[in-house]
This record gives structure tokens, C-alpha cells and sequence, in this order.
């Protein structure tokens, strides 16, 4: 949709020379001003640009951080203490980062929900769609060493349990914890890796996000019809039109953000990380951060020995297994239609999932005893059954409703006043919003 | 506090707690959000037969051995420091540094907090160098190569009551009593759903207050018939980690003397305590909710602004 006929011309001398010689500003003017974006976009699609300036943000706020942090495990619990308390402004910055990693994972899952209600990974959108899960594992990379830094009980024991799975590994499992850890334990080496590659991952996601957006740029945008842009009228102009709809959506989403940090900035967190780590104590009930609290409840679901694979080996192919089906969406998905709009069923199905995600993250916060074990196995296999069986079967059985023939067919019938049958009116998703 | 305290980790107390460990809202609330989530599972999972078996036999308890904790939940109060507009009370955090000073910091260090900040309780510049004075620091080395004892100055943190962590336990039963700088932030009963929805509309965020109070005021209570107390500690129906901590009660009334005409009972004196402790923990909270309050007013008036913009640039774009 990009290449080719750029409308760009520079309007002065300067201009001209630069155009001449490296066209930066022709990449900004066709990419943020002229890009032809979908006229029916609905505010779930401003969650692209709101994810950029939370990578910023956490970026801006961690390097500040990072002056006044001491990665030593005899230094590291009071060193942020100090920031709370002595640095300048410190007790905003360190609140700003902790809690902009959960809303940068609060912003993540709505994009990723996103994509599966409205088909958004289907052809050719395939590697657009993995590139954002190379993404968001980058991002529990960097969100895990980052929760570890503060050096409080539940870094410390966070940082053994999640660092224990590897070992559950056959053969080279002992041989890439001690990798990781940089010994035999989680202890001041583990801590030096892990502030080092804090660093460093975010820059890794700022690369990967460039090759997201180019993708992006070269396939175009989805939109809630699911309908490619077939002509001028489908589209507007990104600048004003999809920048003034974004900056809308991001202040929205940092008032909710700001709500958080300055009211209930340990909401998030849990107590026992203001508690500097000790060996030798372990908490009554360790828990990683929210954002892997589903996971964390496929992992502990697995209480029984599959053939040769023990229960731990088995939670631990559960847990990674449940991230690698979002690789496998865009293949797994059989039907035609990309929209949850014009399939009643996948959108029940779709909604029974996210019920279903919410749900093994509070079973992921309880501990793994009595009936939440069961609960836990039961939210699991619905899990995997909505990728494995719904995903494949349904677009392979189900009676798509009848798809308007373009975006501007479809957005001009909506206007019209709402009559059955199309798709406004058929969901409360935020497509009824925009 | 007086000496024989206990710390939640501790091995001894922990009372056949390690498999079912709990510290999620119980009782009624407990049994609504497991049935509605049991209904949840029915419809997710069509078997409901079989977790329902399983909620009922949770639900099966012994008052005399108890299996969640803290056996009551921390009693909620008014603090002046809740709420959007939060602020604390000074009075009431110069009460809390006297009960600090002569109860407390018999055992609990509270190495965090320098005498500087006191400031911040609306001591003037000259006090807080007198209150420094009263401590004793050891430091060193001099140009001999001495250790030596001086006065404290406002830059100095509250000295530990003992010499290090192991001293701490040996002269404590065996568990160290824990710092008190951050405990009112590192303490939470969990909340359970659904009140931790609803802590976000409330920004309830007084948890730690809110338990230490409960702790210092439950010793009251008789534990229920039939229930095993471990020699050398004290039975507390809201300590978060057993049905007993060794920290026997610390308070009695009229045991500090306060020169404002406040009440000198055990329920003032907690209340006092845990306020100031609350400071000590989140120094900065005033600062904090006063700038949120400019950023949110802020954020709304762009938000409106940027919102009409929009409207008036999509006016002629059917969308």
C-alpha cells in the first residue's frame, strides 16, 4: 500500500538537498502523514501507537533509573529504596517504570486480543503477526528480569521458580539454568545478568518493532471488516485523521496509567517485594507478576505424568506450548472470513476464550490445591481447545453472515441507521465507539 | 518491641500451614466467589459434579485448627492518609515517633529512615538536630583506625537496636524481629475477588495500616477451645501467618505518655503507630497524590480538547 507513488515534495532548498541524499523526512511524510489507513479503524486499533509510546516511556524512565541503581544484591534492595526516598522525583520515576511494565502488558493483551477477534494475522499479515509474538516474548523476557532487580522476596523467589523450569529440560536442562543463573543458585551473578539483559532487551524490542511496523506498512492495516482496502474511498489520510484518533485513545489510556501510579501504585505489586530477599526464608506463596499469572496456572495444571514425561517436564511444555499456539494462529485458523463481525460463532467462542484467559489468571494467584487444581486442568484444556479444535473446525463448518462488498459499502450502511443483520449493531465490541 | 518477638517466617509458628496456606478473603465471601466460579467451571467445562464435590470439602473447617490465614481479617480504619486527597496527620505521626521511640524500637531497627526527614512531621530544623543527638552512633573508622561512639546528626539514619540480624534472633527466640521501614507496605492480607475490583474505584490502599493496627489490638482475644498454642508466643487472630507470633503484646494503656490530651489506650497508640509507619514506609505519599491530581485534571482538559478536535476533523467522514 506504501511503496511506489510517494506524494511527497519538499518544499524548501534544504528539503531538496536532504531528499536528494538520504530521504528521511519523504520515509516520515509517507508514513505518518500520507499512509492510506482504513476509514471504519475502531479505538482498539489505537493500541499500536499507545504500545510505542509505553516502549518510550519504560525506555526514558530505566535509563534515569539505571543512575542511581546498584545491581549488587547487597545494594540493590536499598539503592531503589534510595530512589523512593532521596532521588529527586525518584519515587515518580521508579513508580512510572514498575507500573508501566503492567500497563505496557494491560496495552499488549488488548492488541493481542485484537488481532484474534478481528483476524487481523490472516494472509498476508502472517509475519506481521509472529513478528508482534517475537514482541511479546521479548517482553515477558524483560518484564521477569526487570521484576527481579528491586531484590525484594518475590524477585528473589520468582527468579527460582521460573528459572527452575529449564532444569526440567532432558539432558541440557541443569546445564541452561546455571546459564541463566550464572551458578548453582539465584545470587548476586543472577542479578548482574539479568540487569544487563534488562537493558539491553528493550533495544532488541525497539528493532523488532521497526520490522513489525515495516511489515505493517507493507501489507496494510486490517480493519473490523476484515474486507481489504479496495479503493481511495476505503481510506484516509493517516495524518490528520488516524493521528488525532490515536493521541485521543493514548491520553485515555494514560489517564487510567496516571489513576494508577500516583493512587494505587503498589496495586499491582505485592507486598512481600518491600521485603529484601532472603535464602533461607521462603514466602508462604510465591506468585509472579499478574501479566503471567495464566501461564503460571497452565504450568502448575499438569499435577500428572504423561508416558515418559513427568508432570514437571509436562507443565513446563504446557506452559511454553501455550505461548507457541499464537505462532501457529494464522495456520490454525481454516476460515475465510477474517472478522469475528460476520462469525457468530467464532465471536462466542472468542469471548468464552478470553473468559477463559481471565480465568486461569486468577487460578494462576490461588494456590495450586484442592478444587483450584481441577479448575485450573479444565481452563487449560479449554484453553488449548480453542486453538487446537475451534480455531481449525469452526471455519471449516460455520455460516459466515454476508460480507458488505467494500469498507466504504459497509461504513455507508452503518450510517444509514443501524438495520438488522450488519455488522454495527452486532457486537458491543468497541467498533460501535469509533 | 519487648524482646521475644517473632517474624511471620518463622519455621516455629508456622503451624501446619505450609499445604494449605491461604491468605485470600474466607468465610461467606469465600464461599460466593467459589460458587460463582464453580458455576463458571460448569459452563466452561460441563463437569460440574465433580468441582462442586471439591468446593464442598474445602468449605469443611475446624475452628480449633484453622488452615487460612489470618484467622480474622485487619479491621478497616479511617486513615487521614486515604483517598485522593490524602494527607497525613502531623499530630498523630509525632505520637507515632514517641510510641516508635519507646516501645518499638526496644527491637525493630528501622534503618531506612533518617533522622533529616522527620522534618516532614513538622519538627523544625532545630528539633530534629536535638532528637539526632539523644541516639548514640558508633562510627569509624577515625585517623587512628578507631571505631568511636559520637551523637547522632540529622543525616543519620535510626540506629539497630541490636549490633546485627544474628544478634537480632538470638536475643529474640530464634527470629530476628524485621525492620520497620517498609512494613506498612509489607504487609497485605489479600483481598480476594471481588473487593480487589472494587479496590480500584475506592483506592483502597491502606492494607498495611490497616493489619498492623489489627495486630497490635488483637491480642485481646481468646483463642478458641481446643487450639495448641506453641510455648512462647503469643495467640493473635490477625497475624497473617499462623494462629500465634512470638511478639507478645507490646502495648498497654497508659504506657506512653502523650503531652497533646490524645487518649493513652492500646487502640490509640496502634493507631498512632501504624499512621507513622505508613510514612515511614511511603514518605513521599502527600507529594505523590497532590501531583496525581494536577496530572489527572490535566489529562481530562487535553483529553476534552483533543477529543472535540477529533470530532470536528472526522465531522465529514463517515466512519
Amino acid at each position: 500500500m506504501s511503496e511506489g507513488h510517494s506524494t511527497y515534495t519538499p518544499k524548501t532548498g534544504l528539503g531538496r538537498w536532504f531528499d536528494a541524499r538520504m530521504p528521511l523526512p519523504r520515509l516520515v511524510y509517507d508514513s505518518f502523514v500520507a499512509y492510506p489507513v482504513p476509514r471504519n479503524l475502531n479505538y482498539a486499533w489505537t493500541f499500536g501507537g499507545i504500545l510505542s509510546i509505553m516502549l518510550a516511556a519504560q525506555i526514558l524512565t530505566g535509563i534515569v533509573l539505571a543512575m542511581h541503581y546498584a545491581a549488587d544484591s547487597t545494594l540493590a534492595f536499598d539503592s531503589v529504596e534510595k530512589i523512593m526516598r532521596d532521588v529527586n522525583s525518584g519515587w515518580l520515576l521508579r513508580y512510572l517504570h514498575s507500573n508501566g511494565a503492567s500497563f505496557f502488558f494491560v496495552a499488549v493483551y488488548i492488541h493481542i486480543f485484537r488481532g484474534l477477534y478481528y483476524g487481523s494475522y490472516k494472509a498476508p499479515r502472517e509475519l506481521l503477526w509472529i513478528l508482534g509474538c517475537i514482541i511479546y516474548l521479548l517482553m515477558m523476557a524483560t518484564g521477569f528480569m526487570g521484576y527481579v532487580l528491586p531484590w525484594g522476596q518475590m524477585s528473589f523467589w520468582g527468579a527460582t521458580v521460573i528459572t527452575g523450569f529449564f532444569s526440567a529440560i532432558p539432558l541440557v536442562g541443569d546445564w541452561i539454568q546455571q546459564l541463566l543463573l550464572g551458578g548453582f543458585a539465584v545470587d548476586n551473578p543472577t542479578l548482574n545478568r539479568f540487569f544487563s539483559l534488562h537493558y539491553l532487551l528493550p533495544f532488541m524490542i525497539a528493532g523488532v518493532v521497526v520490522l513489525h511496523v515495516w511489515a505493517l506498512h507493507v501489507v496494510g492495516q486490517s480493519n473490523p471488516t476484515g474486507i481489504e482496502v479496495k479503493s481511495k474511498t476505503d481510506t484516509v489520510a493517516f495524518t490528520p485523521y488516524a493521528t488525532i484518533k490515536d493521541a485521543f485513545g493514548m491520553i485515555v489510556f494514560l489517564f487510567v496509567f496516571a489513576y494508577f501510579v500516583f493512587y494505587l501504585p503498589n496495586f499491582l505489586g505485592h507486598p512481600d517485594n518491600y521485603i529484601v530477599a532472603d535464602p533461607l526464608k521462603t514466602p508462604a506463596h510465591i506468585v509472579p507478576e499478574w501479566y503471567f499469572l495464566p501461564f503460571y496456572a497452565i504450568l502448575r495444571a499438569i499435577t500428572f505424568n504423561i508416558g515418559p514425561i513427568n508432570s514437571k517436564l509436562g507443565g513446563v511444555l504446557a506452559m511454553f506450548g501455550s505461548i507457541a499456539m499464537l505462532f501457529l494462529v494464522p495456520w490454525l485458523d481454516t476460515s475465510k472470513v477474517r472478522s469475528a463481525v460476520y462469525r457468530p460463532w467464532y465471536k462466542l467462542v472468542f469471548w468464552l476464550f478470553v473468559a477463559d484467559a481471565v480465568l486461569l489468571g486468577w487460578l494462576g494467584s490461588q494456590p495450586a490445591e484442592g478444587s483450584y487444581v481441577f479448575m485450573a486442568q479444565m481452563a487449560t484444556l479449554v484453553y488449548f481447545a480453542f486453538f487446537l479444535v475451534a480455531l481449525p473446525v469452526l471455519g471449516l463448518i460455520e455460516t459466515p453472515r454476508r460480507l458488505p462488498n467494500s469498507i466504504t459499502e459497509a461504513v455507508l450502511e452503518k450510517n444509514k441507521g443501524g438495520g438488522g443483520g450488519h455488522p454495527a449493531g452486532a457486537t458491543a465490541a468497541p467498533e460501535t465507539k469509533g | 518491641m519487648t524482646p521475644k518477638s517473632g517474624d511471620r517466617f518463622s519455621d516455629e509458628i508456622m503451624l501446619e500451614t505450609t499445604t494449605a496456606r491461604q491468605r485470600i478473603s474466607r468465610g461467606f465471601g469465600m464461599k460466593k466467589i467459589l460458587t460463582s466460579l464453580a458455576l463458571l467451571g460448569l459452563v466452561l467445562t460441563g463437569t460440574g459434579a465433580a468441582t462442586t464435590g471439591a468446593i464442598a470439602q474445602e468449605e469443611a473447617h475446624n475452628e480449633a485448627a484453622p488452615t487460612h490465614f489470618p484467622i480474622h481479617e485487619p479491621k478497616e480504619m479511617d486513615w487521614s492518609f486515604a483517598g485522593p486527597f490524602g494527607t497525613y496527620d502531623k499530630a498523630q505521626l509525632q505520637r507515632g515517633l514517641k510510641v516508635y521511640k519507646e516501645v518499638c524500637a526496644a527491637c525493630h531497627s528501622m534503618k531506612l529512615v533518617a533522622f533529616r526527614t522527620l522534618e516532614d512531621l513538622g519538627y523544625s530544623e532545630a528539633q530534629v538536630k536535638a532528637l539526632a543527638a539523644e541516639y548514640t552512633i558508633n562510627d569509624g573508622p577515625n585517623d587512628a583506625g578507631d571505631m568511636f561512639d559520637r551523637p547522632g546528626i540529622p543525616s543519620d539514619h535510626f540506629p539497630a537496636p541490636f549490633p546485627n540480624e544474628q544478634a537480632a534472633a538470638a536475643a529474640n527466640g530464634g527470629a530476628a524481629p524485621p525492620d520497620m521501614s517498609l512494613l506498612a507496605k509489607a504487609r497485605g492480607v489479600e483481598r480476594g475477588f471481588p473487593r480487589f475490583v472494587f479496590d480500584i474505584f475506592t483506592q483502597y490502599a491502606q492494607g498495611g495500616p490497616d493489619y498492623i493496627h489489627s495486630l497490635l489490638t488483637g491480642y485481646d482475644e481468646e483463642p478458641p477451645a481446643g487450639m495448641e498454642i506453641p510455648e512462647g508466643t503469643s495467640y493473635n487472630p490477625y497475624f497473617i501467618a499462623g494462629v500465634s507470633l512470638k511478639m507478645p503484646n507490646p502495648l498497654s494503656d497508659d504506657q506512653v505518655t502523650y503531652d497533646d490530651g490524645s487518649p493513652q489506650t492500646v487502640d490509640q497508640y496502634s493507631r498512632d503507630v501504624s499512621a507513622f509507619l505508613m510514612w515511614a514506609a511511603e514518605p513521599h505519599l502527600e507529594d505523590r497524590k497532590k501531583t496525581g491530581f494536577r496530572v489527572l485534571v490535566f489529562l481530562s482538559l487535553f483529553g476534552a480538547l483533543v477529543y472535540l478536535t477529533k470530532r470536528k476533523v472526522w465531522a465529514g467522514v463517515a466512519h
